[in-house]
């Protein structure tokens, strides 16, 4: 198969295996193994692609000319490579997962959810791929919708409400600042294809720089920068699973992907460099670290802490990304990694302990790391990785990044790093303590009327999640302690990044 | 500005204000038509004058009808005439589709006041 | 021999079938006859655009007097491509009507019905295919008499009211369009077109040429439901029979902007309308206060026909902007939009229809769950509203796209925020509709229903993956926009 053929079936497959998903889906068990297949395919399809992007070959391919001028491409870069690597391994554990939690908890309308976690993935390999703006924009948009489903998933005024938040900033946003930049652009620089160095330079004047800057970075709300971050609290109302993936893999890292990527292919770090605008971003980015580390310290739901969390790491990258010095940008690439290692395992241990102990609240949780040893401890190596501590990947990202910040001697980036690396610890370590050192208050009684047929308790009753769920979370665990042992082929990516792009 | 001379126009423009009041200020579908009816012909009054033709040292009007004959050299212009004919058709069509409307209105609502109307569907 | 009178058959088949549906005297007849002839003048509409296409602009004397002195049939591209639009959505909206009209209209007055909806075809493509001024105004008072009928056909007494109230602005729309024919005709002695083109430079210093401009756009207004000449509008398309919502919201405004067009630029002249009138600035305002009034209102309607006729006023704002930039992209919006617009309007009323059908009531609380119930009919309804908020890979993004680009060519930034953030709106109201129906559980006693019968849900489908398809490929429509565009702004028909 040549690797343009790989390109088209990538994005098809998970689309064929939501077909097949609808077909059976009278049989739960053949729906499911429908689901785990389609994701073993996707991943070996993307992965096969890497052998040519880490020689420093450019697949590419072109499948639609939508206005004259205005192809539907695709080229797989570097960072597109890890993103797509890293979002469809973890679809595989997050499937995995899904049929423990799903079942565990009895959800309604599970093949819908399955259907469109599909399309969710589809959406998410075509940004991954996209060859150029339009295509990435039209993904980005499909994204958008085929998440909504996942998120109103329970059908309650909660959900839906949050569902409207989630649809009415997220295509607010994107059709008011991101599409109008999109449309600028090509008015200005007369193409919107994704090329090393920029297409904007020489072309837009440094006012117009500044104003599409602005345009994108606010445009493109899955990075959840501040003000434009409440809708990922707002998809917390969603299943679990779809806050793992999606709210911390997937649809946040497309947003500061594509972000990442405006940077380096449409300005070009040269341009930016030499315009005074992107200051503002390193403010903007470094103020949305602060703050949602300050509001995470006030939660006490717990996947509320992990959203807002996730708002400040997803800052982290746009951060390194503003700080326009090469190895700030390694670090921004290998936190997109990092960070969906981390978070999911850390979303799979909430899921985790809602399935076995329906606990949600932070202050629920005194010792719940005695009846749950494996779920609690990928849950301390999750939050290490958040911190930034080693033995974990996220220490390998902040420290590009701050080696990055004192390369351009950017004084106020080191210190946002370091102060919310304090704040991170401040609400990270206090869970993980108490999890394992409190005494526990209210032992478990009676089983809950809710535990249905999958609750097929490890260490019996009370005991820690189904088997699925703690499979899947020990092996993004694990990950997340192999990538700071050997983060060889995310650097050599990134490196590649780094190196075009100068 | 010549305003006798334009005679039929004012006659026009004044028909079709008037025709145009009625429609706009009388409740009374009824009336409404008539004041539609009347601005539609102000209309047709446009059309035919401007049909006429007439030449600057006649004594009135030299344009007459378009007869064929002998000593008649300017006409007027009959094509006006025979749009304004089919005008004419659409408006008593127009006309006539009105009237049934208002029969049912009549039927549905026992009333053809526009007011009333509103009260008997609650808004 | 036949693919000569083309032109003329497009107009004539439809209007000799109307008499005979009355003779039928029985609705399934009627309906049938009436079907065959919708699609006899679809396939002459495509084989007019084909000839167009490949041979340039047609001319066809009717009755064979030479152009100026008899009615000449002139067709463009932009005209052919009309045909297509209003002749492809009779077609499609035909099948619907025989279940729709049958739960809607007393047996004894469907054949009437279809007898009116076969004038009003007629009338619409007449007024798209003629080349003369006065036969544009007979032809619309045909489309305008047989709607009126057919709005007051409604179930609901208010839409004996509503019809009443179309009927009187409407013929007050007509009569300016007459007025300003008549000053036209003063001035220049002819009603054709391509004449009138030739003649208007040297006299557009006369006042009855401004005037005569000043009454047929304002007419044309009117007839297009222009803001804020919409007033007819909304509960026209309320309570009018559900077929006869989808047909008119897809043609009946499209050829009143077609109308708009023609005049302005064929037979004015862009430099005449935008340089020596301001007709720019007039249609900016008055089509960006559509924009945001009628997405706005539409957003408070409980009664789902209700808010999508509000949302045509907004989207006719859409297309009046595209006309006021005067540039080929700005065009190229508006004429694109044309045919969006007629196929998302299209799809969305019908499924309607479907959902009225079955559970006789559009309105909002009545949709509960109603994406479980009639599957196929919401899928189809949430695949044309995404196309009208914009999604890309839809139409809707198209049209949008080409209107931004205008906006920022003419270097009107704010114009490109409103456009975008009025699409915005077209969201919420959309998702107000997607939430009842997909995540609101149906109350205990609501009807059992089922999905809507094939006849009515395959054009309905048909027209949805229309909105899909050509927003993929915009080859056809963007490749005939482009050059009837371009062909527009160079003047002359």
């Amino acid at each position: 198969m040549s690797a343009a053929t790989v390109l088209l079936l990538a994005p098809l497959t998970p689309l064929a295996g939501a077909v097949l998903m609808w077909l059976s889906r009278r049989r739960p068990n053949v729906r499911e193994a429908v689901t785990l297949a389609t994701a073993v395919v996707l991943f070996g399809l993307v992965a096969s692609l890497y052998p040519e992007v880490a020689a420093g070959g450019r697949p590419k391919t072109e499948f639609g000319e939508l206005l004259p001028g205005l192809v539907l491409a695709f080229e797989v870069e570097p960072l597109g490579m890890l993103f797509a690597l890293v979002s469809s391994f973890l679809w595989i554990v997050t499937s995995l997962y899904s049929i423990g939690y799903m079942r565990g908890n009895n959800e309604a309308h599970q093949t819908r959810f399955y259907i469109y976690f599909a399309l969710a993935l589809a959406a998410t390999v075509g940004i991954a791929f996209a060859a150029n703006l339009l295509t990435l924009f039209v993904f980005y948009e499909a994204l958008t919708i085929a998440t909504y489903p996942l998120v109103a998933h329970h059908g309650t005024e909660e959900a839906r409400a949050g569902g409207r938040t989630y649809l009415g900033i997220l295509l607010g946003t994107s059709i008011g600042f991101f599409l109008l930049a999109v449309i600028v652009t090509w008015n200005v620089a007369g193409t919107l294809e994704f090329s090393p160095g920029g297409i904007l330079a020489g072309k837009a004047p440094p006012w117009l720089v500044g104003v599409l800057l602005a345009l994108y970075v606010f445009g493109i709300g899955k990075a959840a920068v501040m003000p434009f971050h409440r809708w990922l609290p707002a998809a917390m109302v969603a299943p679990v699973p779809v806050s793992a993936l999606l709210h911390a893999v997937a649809v946040v890292k497309a947003g500061v992907f594509s972000v990442v990527k405006v940077v380096v292919y449409v300005f070009g770090l040269d341009l930016l460099a030499a315009s005074p605008s992107p200051e503002w971003l390193v403010y903007v980015a470094g103020f949305t670290v602060i703050a949602a580390s300050l509001i995470a310290l006030r939660q006490n739901n717990l996947k509320l802490l992990l959203a807002y969390s996730t708002v400040s790491q997803l800052s982290y990258v746009i951060l390194a990304a503003g700080l326009l010095s090469p190895l700030a940008l390694v670090g921004a690439v290998l936190h997109i990694g990092a960070h969906a290692l981390g978070k999911i395992t850390l979303f799979f241990a909430a899921g985790s302990i809602y399935t076995a102990a329906h606990k949600t609240e932070v202050s629920q949780l005194d010792g719940i790391g005695r009846r749950m040893p494996w779920t609690m401890g990928a849950f301390a190596i999750g939050a290490l990785s958040m911190i930034g501590l080693p033995p974990t990947a996220g220490f390998v990202s902040k420290w590009y990044m701050l080696l990055g910040a004192l390369q351009v001697g950017n004084m106020v980036a080191v210190a946002i790093i370091i102060v919310s690396t304090l704040l991170n610890a401040a609400y990270f370590l206090p869970i993980v303590y108490a999890a394992f050192f409190k005494p526990e208050a209210n032992p478990p009684a009676e089983p809950g009327p809710a535990h249905g047929r999958g609750r097929v308790a490890l260490h019996g009753e009370g005991g820690d999640a189904p088997p699925p769920i703690v499979i899947a979370l020990t092996v993004t665990a694990t990950l997340t302690v192999l990538l700071f042992l050997f983060p060889g082929a995310a650097l050599e990516l990134a490196g590649q990044l780094v190196e075009k792009t100068r | 500005m010549d305003v006798i001379g334009h005679y039929n126009y004012w006659v026009s423009i004044v028909l079709m204000m008037a025709g145009f009041y009625m429609v706009i200020a009388s409740a009374n579908l009824v009336k409404k038509l008539v004041g539609l009816n009347v601005f539609q012909t102000a209309v047709f009054l446009l059309y035919i004058t401007m049909s006429k033709v007439s030449v600057p040292d006649c004594a009135i009007d030299c344009g007459t009808a378009p007869i064929f004959k002998e000593g008649f050299t300017v006409y007027s212009n009959p094509l006006p005439s025979v749009l304004i004919l089919t005008a004419i058709v659409v408006s008593v069509s127009t006309t006539a589709v009105a009237l049934a409307i208002i029969v049912r209105i009549k039927e549905a609502y026992g009333s053809v006041e526009e007011d009333e109307m509103l009260r008997r569907d609650g808004e | 021999m036949i693919s000569l009178h083309l032109p003329a058959l497009q107009v004539v088949v439809p209007l000799i079938s109307a008499p005979l549906c009355v003779l039928l005297r029985r609705g399934f007849g009627a309906w049938l006859l009436a079907t065959v002839i919708a699609w006899t003048a679809f396939a002459i509409s495509l084989a007019l655009l084909a000839q167009v296409l490949s041979d340039g602009a047609l001319s066809y004397k009717m009755g064979g007097w030479a152009a100026p002195w008899g009615i000449e049939y002139r067709i463009d591209r932009l005209n052919a491509f009309m045909l297509v639009i209003v002749a492809g959505i009779g077609a499609l909206v035909m099948p619907c009507a025989y279940h729709s009209v049958a739960r809607e209209i007393a047996p004894e007055r469907q054949h009437l019905f279809y007898a009116a909806f076969m004038l009003a075809l007629t009338g619409l493509l007449g007024i798209v295919i003629t080349g003369d001024v006065f036969n544009l105004y007979v032809f619309l008072e045909i489309t305008s008499l047989a709607s009126y009928t057919l709005v007051a056909l409604g179930a609901d007494r208010r839409a004996l009211r509503a019809s009443f109230q179309y009927l009187v602005l409407g013929t007050i729309g007509a009569t300016f369009i007459l007025i300003g024919i008549g000053l036209l005709y003063m001035v220049t002695g002819t009603l054709n077109m391509a004449d009138l083109a030739a003649r208007i430079p040297a006299l557009q210093e006369l006042r009855p040429v401004r005037a005569a401009f000043a009454f047929i756009v304002v007419g044309a207004g009117l007839k297009l439901a222009l803001f804020p000449l919409h007033l007819w509008l909304p509960n026209a398309y309320t309570y009018a029979p559900s077929v006869v919502s989808a047909f008119l919201a897809a043609t009946a405004t499209k050829v009143g902007v077609y109308v708009l067009m023609r005049f302005i630029f064929t037979v004015f002249g862009a430099r005449f309308a935008f340089e020596m009138m301001p007709l720019g600035e007039i249609l900016m305002v008055l089509g960006l206060l559509a924009v945001m009034v009628g997405s706005l209102v539409a957003v408070f309607q409980t009664n789902v026909k209700r808010m999508l006729a509000y949302s045509s006023i907004a989207q006719i704002g859409y297309m009046a902007l595209g006309i006021s930039f005067a540039s080929v992209n700005g065009l190229v919006a508006g004429i694109v939009h044309l045919f969006n617009h007629a196929a998302m309007k299209g799809a969305l009323f019908l499924a309607l229809a479907c959902v009225f059908y079955r559970l006789g009531s559009v309105e909002l609380d009545a949709m509960r769950g109603l994406g479980r119930r009639m599957p196929l009919t919401m899928a189809t309804f949430v695949a044309a509203g995404m196309s009208l908020v914009g999604v890309p890979l839809t139409v809707g993004f198209i049209s949008k796209w080409y209107l931004v680009v205008a906006a920022i060519e003419s270097g009107l930034w704010p114009v490109a925020v409103i456009v975008l953030v009025a699409s915005l709106l077209a969201l919420v109201y959309i998702w107000r509709v997607v939430e009842v129906a997909y995540f609101r559980e149906p109350d205990g006693d609501a009807p059992e229903v089922t999905e809507a019968p094939a006849a009515m849900l395959v054009p309905t489908m048909a027209l949805a993956a229309a909105c899909i398809y050509f927003g993929i490929d915009t080859e056809l429509t963007v490749g005939v926009a482009t050059e009837a565009a371009l062909s527009l702004l160079e003047g002359g028909p």
